[in-house]
């Protein structure tokens, strides 16, 4: 059980700045950044504006007015195919977990956004490319079953490379069962919202990732269904810099906008104060943990 | 080069001796002794197909193919279009009859010989596609129709143009189409059934695969190049991926499975589509007293219990990050 490491990971404001190394080099400016302050800055690039990504506490931390609930966090994964390659799969996910330090691709759970109570899943790229295996479509599912019976709106933030092939399958099968969960949840009358982050592709970015009422974009982020690569070969020519890009999708009309993370949150907050009667909330929905306790 | 084609070689010219012989003195011990040896011949090859094996023979070039099944219904009617910006022959779209039953059918349609095969785009649907399936799937809920499907494809088009269309909303589009529906769905996967292009027209109440069929989260090549950065090690991938119709069933993702004749599909095509339609028959009349609430719930069970399950000895919420 990872309980010990999110006791320790909830009083961390900063997941991603404890890494090893204390600079990171702007893969865009070339300017050596100080992790810490990459931190404060959202992982930002302060000279560029470069997206770093993002781990999902960071992430979380950045979003929220104060406490977090995690649910979820007793679905964990199992090896269901038994798969062995150059190394065991279960070899892999005690590495990952060990590397991301967290216990599978998505952290799912309860917070409020200036006020406004919400569902909230955010993936991270760090385990496993961000796949969505069993746990992941699980874990999807239940944060929205969830929200659904508790009237909330919910916004799930995407990072992944598709479905988990070691899950096989299982794996893919997760896209018909969150598509199931999303569709019951909104035909409730509950708002979905997500945040397509880099990277968004193969079976997240086909199912519930393009299914919401808004589908917002992180600035620079590559989102699509083929891997860039895939494309590559099968045309066998080179692809625009800008070919899957956010602002490629929004020139195209696939998302609803994009958005700079600096102002993220607070377009966020915008939009939910469109969506949200703010007059209808009660106390107790303004306060976490009460209203996740329900 | 087709595995099975060139496996089968041997076994076909040695039909065809038999045969011959036959004619000419049906009693001969010759005969007999050669009619032994196919049969052997027969076992030996087919009688236990490694995964890969059975790739091969879902990519079987003489493999019934969705315009079979098309052409043994009683009737079928094709209609075009997504009404926005083209007809993808990829995938056939149709009202039809099945035994006296009206039904909507949508089918992935693979190419014959090289000719059709580039004008199908070898069963690769494009965003298109996907749009005049759930045009129709949203007709057939509306005229109270079961809709029918047949998934024979590698996955969906990884083309430029089916990003700049977003490949991604057609699929997820489909998905909550078919999560809708107020009718009755069959899928059944009659040879390719690659990762999430099949599963846009496959999430169904009834699952019916093949025999020889393969279904995976990816195609073996894809999934190798995913893994291992090599497609040539999809052999490897497909031992993994646990691809097969046995396999499937156990793990409660398909329903049932139509048996093939030793040697596949192809060698019975026409008892083994008419098979395969009684079956898909039969899948609908048991469909038939259920409401569509009923429907609906028993789909969300049926997709909600597919996979992992929270650990009751574990914490049910945890981590108040302040
Ligand atoms: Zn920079």
């Amino acid at each position: 059980m990872p309980v010990p490491e999110w006791l320790r990971l909830r009083r961390d404001k900063n997941v991603q700045a404890e890494d090893a190394s204390l600079w990171e080099k702007c893969p865009k400016c070339n300017e050596m950044l100080y992790r810490k302050d990459l931190g404060a800055s959202q992982w930002v690039c302060p000279r560029c504006g470069y997206h770093f990504r993002m781990h999902a506490y960071d992430r979380i931390n950045s979003l929220v007015d104060g406490d977090f609930v995690e649910i979820g966090t007793d679905i964990l994964p199992t090896d269901p195919l038994g798969w062995v390659d150059k190394r065991p799969y279960k070899a892999k996910l005690d590495r990952d977990r060990e590397k991301s330090k967290l216990s599978e691709a998505v952290v799912t759970g309860f917070a409020t956004l200036d006020g406004f109570p919400v569902a909230l899943g955010v993936m991270d790229f760090n385990f496993r490319g961000g796949t969505m295996g069993t746990v992941v479509g699980e874990r999807i599912t239940n944060l929205l079953e969830e929200a659904r019976r508790r009237r909330l709106p919910c916004i799930v933030f995407t990072a992944s490379g598709g479905a988990r092939m070691e899950e096989g399958m299982l794996a893919l099968m997760q896209m018909a069962k969150t598509t199931q969960a999303v569709q019951r949840f909104m035909a409730d009358g509950n708002l979905f919202m997500t945040v397509l982050t880099d990277p968004t592709t193969g079976g997240v970015s086909a199912s519930f990732a393009f299914q919401a009422d808004l589908i917002v974009a992180e600035a620079r982020a590559a989102i699509g269904f083929a891997g860039r690569r895939v494309i590559e070969q099968t045309i066998r020519q080179k692809l625009p810099d800008n070919f899957q890009t956010a602002e490629f999708l929004l020139e195209k009309g696939h998302v609803d906008m994009v958005v700079d993370r600096r102002e993220l949150r607070e377009t966020l907050v915008r939009l939910l104060d469109y969506a949200v009667d703010r007059s209808r909330l009660t106390p107790t929905l303004k306060a976490v943990p009460e209203f996740a306790l329900q | 080069m087709n595995l099975i084609v060139e496996r089968e070689k041997g076994l076909v010219e040695l039909e065809a001796r038999v045969t011959a012989l036959r004619e000419r003195d049906a009693a001969s011990d010759e005969v007999r002794v050669l009619e032994r040896k196919v049969e052997e011949l027969r076992r030996d090859i087919f009688g236990h197909l490694t995964p890969w094996e059975r790739v091969n023979m879902a990519r079987h070039p003489k493999r019934p193919i969705a315009s079979d099944y098309l052409a043994a219904l009683d009737r079928f009617d094709e209609l075009h279009g997504d009404r926005h910006f083209r007809d993808d022959p990829a995938l056939i779209a149709g009202f039809a009859k099945l035994n006296g039953r009206r039904v909507m059918v949508l089918a992935q349609q693979k190419g014959r010989d090289t000719k059709e095969n580039i004008r199908r785009n070898f069963g690769m649907v494009s965003p298109e596609g996907y749009r005049k399936a759930r045009r129709l799937m949203e007709l057939a809920s509306h005229l109270g129709l079961p809709i029918v499907t047949f998934v024979d494809t590698t996955g969906a088009d990884p083309g430029i143009g089916s990003e700049e269309r977003s490949q991604a909303e057609a699929i997820a589009a489909c998905l909550t189409t078919l999560t809708e529906a107020n009718v009755p769905i069959v899928a059944t996967i009659i040879g390719e059934g690659g990762s999430g292009g099949a599963l846009a027209i496959a999430l169904a109440d009834h699952v019916i695969m093949a025999e020889n069929a393969v279904y995976s989260v990816a195609s073996p090549e894809g999934c190798a190049a995913i893994l291992w950065g090599d497609s040539a090690r999809a052999p490897e991938a497909a031992e993994h991926l646990k691809l097969t119709s046995q396999d499937l069933l156990g793990f409660g993702i398909i329903d049932e499975i139509v048996a093939e004749p030793l040697g596949g599909a192809h060698r019975d095509a026409a008892g083994f589509v008419g098979r395969m339609l009684a079956t898909i028959d039969n899948a609908l009349a048991g469909l038939a007293p259920l409401s569509a609430d009923a429907l609906r719930d028993a789909r969300y069970t049926k997709y909600r219990r597919i996979g992992a399950r929270r650990d009751e000895s574990g914490p049910r919420m945890a981590s108040v990050l302040t």
